[in-house]
């Protein structure tokens, strides 16, 4: 719903939500009296939250462990992550005002808590990770691998279809195997209309209480993050308390094996922004760091470009309209407007904008550079003038250099942690037996490793690649100027390159085939594949995603001529 | 979209397997080691789909590096392999084997002889039956070491019957490791396979104890039985054993046929032409020449003057005696494309002349004959051993010249 609502006081529409659920200006910390109530529905407790929040259980375990439910340990994770991103620096607000009251609108919606337990649905409290002689076999119940086979197969199924099936060998009729009171209800109930919770989700969560409150922190910074373990998310299970046993089918919704990816992310966090219905969110206005105006400048500066190139960005940016507030604004449940990522929207602009100065048809732009070169010589005022060939080496080498490492990286990971995971009592000992001779083996061959000690974790920085304009040797492009590829016309300054190439005459439909273009790397000239790759590095995407921002861009800038007939096929005449 | 770029846990592992392999084909056993340690925890995870789990890429890599890694001591290897043992009940047999060849290549033979005794002792339900085979090289393996204490006792016990002594405990020990090795060396000959050294071993207890008709037994069977990979040492064994028994030149002959069938570039190939230059029948002097021919095909031959003074030999009786000139005829009717080439170029003369004198005699003798007096190798050898007033060169040119009309013949 739209809160558009202006502020009585400063007439500002720029609402956050106070704990108590209530509307308050961001400009002047006004607190209206409307409330989520209009909105939603009213808290209602139930026994379930009474549970929750008294903490009144059944302590029916032996083995000291205490009833509890999914979405505890999701909230759990939750909070590991957003005091993470507190400890980076982000605003203590967006933890208790911003995180945890979409969490609560959150389960609200989904029926979790906060609201009347839906008729019918009786949680049955079932043995847990027990030998399953004295439960209810219910021929109707499905079975261990059923459940297993049901859920978005995270890391590898059928090896845990394996441990299962050693498992339910001795058991096959019993269901619930899980530690928590409801992990095998959470697997199978349809929950198309109900958006259950996953692992990556939590990120989703997280990215769009950062993208509410506006931090400078990217989506794609966000995950790279992840993957450094600045932010908990592999083994985050491992703080859980003592007492929340984790096992069984708890491992399936809680242990990940595999990093998730920007688009999966991206796409649940709209998804969720949808579910929650929440209003438009806080504008993003040119001041902003998300601004494709700001993101370009980062992005340029990391890629080692010259700043005049911004001059570039913005006019393009101004050109196609991508800089307006409307824009750039989340707008929950709009299905018409296309959905902005905004770090790959600034890099996509970066690109098309390297196309228009140099073509980058792997001719052309080999050609300015000699120009540049031979003018070069006889510059003695000012700044060099930027040549594509010295940037190309210097970039490609450390680029090189940079790839190679994060290749080994991603080749040492260790996913396993301390915590031992096991899907029941009985293979309980196998596992901490095959756990010692892990850690045995991981002794004696990083004693071999030489001097290479696993080093430690690289502090978190918002740059991967760093030039500095003092180094003599000339590595630095930022201040080079693009007057070698420039020529003055009636007084402006306009690119000497009078061609461009359309990455894709005709835009696919994204719904059918998820894709705007089709990007093969040998169906394009090498420095466009040079350049996606140097982005799709940074940004830890495919350079296929990037493409795709790409079309979409040229399609914008060029749509007046698209719509003429065209005589050529690809090569437009500016 | 797809989700086939994401890293997970598979992918992560296969990329570390990758970064590993690398590393052993360069022999960087640090950086392999750094890498292996990363990948331990594939063990953690249930693999029983792929062919090769994470247990026996372990074993297998683990084992590389630890026997080359420079810091790595056999202590450890040890303690390593023990751990391994314990990881796959399939693979348990060959991995005390395996441990085993490590302990002897490092002369540890005790320890070896304790580990094998222990791995035959090894008892795991229907695992027992499934690694039969296994079992019986453990089995033939430590009568392998028994045989060896046993020839040490037989070495003391001969240096002191030369001494004059006689120990009776020393015999009952070495008569003792006797039974023990015989029984298991020769329960695994049984089994179709290449035995070499089982069989050897085997072959000199018999022959020790006098029991010579066992002993041609099992080396018959293992160069004629069909069902034995063909195997070029048991027809030297054979042979070998029939010559020690003096058997008469055509027995010794039958065994080397079939060596010189399977190998013609063996070395026993000398001995065989030999015995068969000698013989009185016309058949086995053709096989001879076909033989010496033969062998000299292989590179390996080219500088080995004994084989050449065989070829020479008998070229020189036949062109002597001007019977049979037709065999060279034929011998020679497929080679004389290649053999002026491969073995008669000036290049060739001038470094046999310099490194090998015998070497260049016989080959200019062969070359004279086969080529007539304007071939280069001749012409440049007989030359060098003339100028260099060497008797038997003035011979060789004269011996050529005489009988040049035979080249015509045969090269016709």
């Amino acid at each position: 719903r739209d809160f558009n609502e202006r502020c009585a006081q400063c007439s500002e529409v720029n609402w956050g939500l106070t704990d108590g659920g209530r509307f308050y200006c961001r400009s002047c910390h006004n607190v209206t009296e409307r409330t989520r109530e209009v909105v939603n529905t009213d808290f209602i407790t139930n026994s379930r939250v009474q549970t929750i929040s008294k903490g009144s259980r059944k302590q029916e375990k032996n083995d000291g462990g205490s009833e509890w439910y999914i979405c505890e340990g999701f909230q759990l994770v939750l909070k590991k992550q957003v005091e993470a991103l507190e400890a980076l620096g982000v605003c203590p607000q967006m933890k208790d005002e911003i995180l945890y009251n979409f969490w609560r609108c959150y389960l609200q919606k989904s029926k979790q808590a906060y609201c009347e337990r839906p008729a019918g649905e009786t949680v049955k409290a079932l043995s847990v990770c027990e030998s399953s002689t004295d439960v209810d076999s219910d021929p109707e119940r499905p079975s261990l691998l059923h459940l297993l086979s049901l859920s978005e197969s995270e890391g590898d199924l059928q090896t845990d279809c394996s441990f299962a099936s050693s498992v339910s060998k001795v058991s096959e009729s019993t269901s619930v195997y899980s530690g928590s009171v409801d992990g095998s209800l959470y697997l199978t109930k349809n929950q198309k209309d109900k958006l259950r919770m996953t692992m990556p989700m939590t990120l989703s969560f997280c990215y769009m209480a950062l993208l509410w409150v506006r931090e400078p922190i990217t989506l794609s910074e966000l995950l790279r993050y992840v993957v450094e373990g600045h932010i908990p998310y592999l083994n985050v299970f491992q703080h859980f308390p003592e007492k929340m046993k984790l096992c069984g089918l708890d491992l399936k919704i809680f242990c990940v094996e595999s990093w998730p990816v920007y688009e999966e992310v991206f796409n649940k966090m709209h998804e969720l922004a949808a579910f929650l219905d929440l209003p438009r969110f806080p504008d993003i206005t040119e001041s902003c760091f998300l601004h494709p105006d700001m993101l370009c400048m980062k992005y340029l500066m990391e890629a080692n470009l010259p700043d005049e190139l911004h001059n570039w960005t913005c006019r393009v940016v101004k050109k196609i309209g991508i800089g307006e507030v409307d824009f750039l604004t989340l707008v929950p449940g709009n299905k018409s407007t296309r959905k902005v990522k905004y770090d790959v929207l600034a890099v996509a602009v970066i690109v098309v904008v390297l196309k228009l100065l140099f073509l980058l048809d792997d001719h052309y732009e080999w050609l300015l550079s000699e120009h540049a070169e031979e003018r070069n010589k006889n510059n003695t005022e000012g700044g060099p003038y930027f040549e594509f060939k010295k940037w190309y080496e210097v970039v490609k080498r450390s680029l090189d250099v940079e790839q190679k490492k994060l290749d080994e990286e991603r080749a040492k990971y260790l996913w396993r942690c301390e915590k031992p995971l096991f899907y029941s009592v009985k293979n309980k000992s196998k596992v901490l037996k095959r756990r010692q001779m892990v850690v045995n083996l991981q002794n004696q061959f990083g004693k071999l490793s030489g001097s290479v000690q696993r080093a430690e974790k690289p502090n978190p920085s918002s740059f991967q690649l760093s030039w500095s304009e003092e180094n003599t040797d000339g590595s630095c492009f930022h201040g080079h100027s693009l007057k070698g590829v420039l020529q003055e016309k009636r007084g402006l300054l306009t690119v000497m390159n009078p061609d461009y190439w359309l990455c894709t005459v005709k835009l696919c439909n994204e719904k059918l085939c998820g894709h705007l273009g089709h990007y093969k790397e040998v169906e394009f000239p090498q420095s466009y594949h040079f350049v996606l790759g140097l982005f799709s590095f940074l940004l830890r995407v495919q350079p296929s995603y990037i493409h795709d921002e790409v079309c979409m861009i040229e399609h914008k800038l060029f749509n007046k001529k698209l719509y003429k007939k065209l005589k050529y096929n690809t090569v437009l005449r500016k | 979209s797809s989700n086939e770029h994401k890293l997970n846990f598979k992918k992560s592992k296969e990329a570390c397997l990758s970064y590993i392999q690398d590393a052993l084909l360069q022999k960087q056993w640090k950086r392999a080691a750094e890498f292996l340690a990363c990948y331990v925890e594939a063990l953690e995870k249930d693999y029983s789909r792929e062919p090769i789990g994470p247990s026996e890429m372990i074993w297998r890599i683990g084992t590389e590096i630890l026997w080359h890694h420079s810091q790595s001591s056999m202590k450890e290897f040890n303690c390593f392999m023990e751990q391994m043992k314990t990881l796959g009940v399939k693979r348990y047999l060959k991995v005390c084997l395996e441990h085993v060849f490590h302990l002897l290549c490092n002369g540890q033979i005790d320890e070896a002889y304790q580990n094998l005794s222990l791995a035959e002792s090894w008892r795991f339900g229907e695992q027992t039956a499934i690694q039969d085979k296994e079992m019986k090289l453990v089995q033939a393996y430590r009568g392998l070491l028994d045989y060896c204490s046993w020839s040490k006792q037989k070495n003391i016990l001969l240096e002191q019957g030369e001494d004059g002594f006689s120990d009776l405990a020393v015999e009952q020990e070495m008569h003792g490791y006797f039974r023990k090795a015989a029984v298991n060396l020769k329960e695994i000959i049984k089994m179709p396979g290449v035995w070499d050294i089982f069989v050897k071993c085997y072959v000199d207890l018999l022959e020790f104890y006098g029991d010579h008709k066992e002993a041609r037994q099992v080396l018959n069977e293992y160069a004629y039985n069909s069902k034995f990979p063909a195997n070029p040492n048991a027809h030297v064994y054979l042979y070998q054993f029939l010559k020690r028994q003096r058997e008469p030149k055509k027995s010794l002959i039958s065994a080397l046929k079939i060596l010189h069938d399977i190998v013609p570039s063996h070395e026993l190939m000398i001995d065989f032409n030999t015995m068969l230059q000698k013989s009185k029948k016309r058949k086995k002097r053709r096989l001879g020449l076909e033989v010496i021919f033969a062998a000299l095909d292989y590179a390996g031959w080219k500088e080995n003057a004994k084989a050449w003074s065989c070829l020479a030999r008998q070229m020189k009786q036949i062109v002597t005696s001007e019977k049979h000139l037709d065999w060279i005829k034929q011998e020679w009717s497929s080679r004389k494309d290649w053999w002026p080439a491969f073995h008669f170029s000036r290049y060739l003369a001038k470094r046999n002349w310099q490194e090998n004198e015998n070497l260049s005699y016989e080959k200019a003798l062969v070359a004279g004959i086969l080529l007539g007096k304007g071939c280069k190798y001749f012409k440049y050898v007989s030359h060098q051993g003339c100028k260099a007033q060497l008797k038997r060169f003035r011979m060789l040119k004269k011996f050529v010249n005489k009988h040049n009309p035979v080249y015509l013949r045969i090269s016709g």
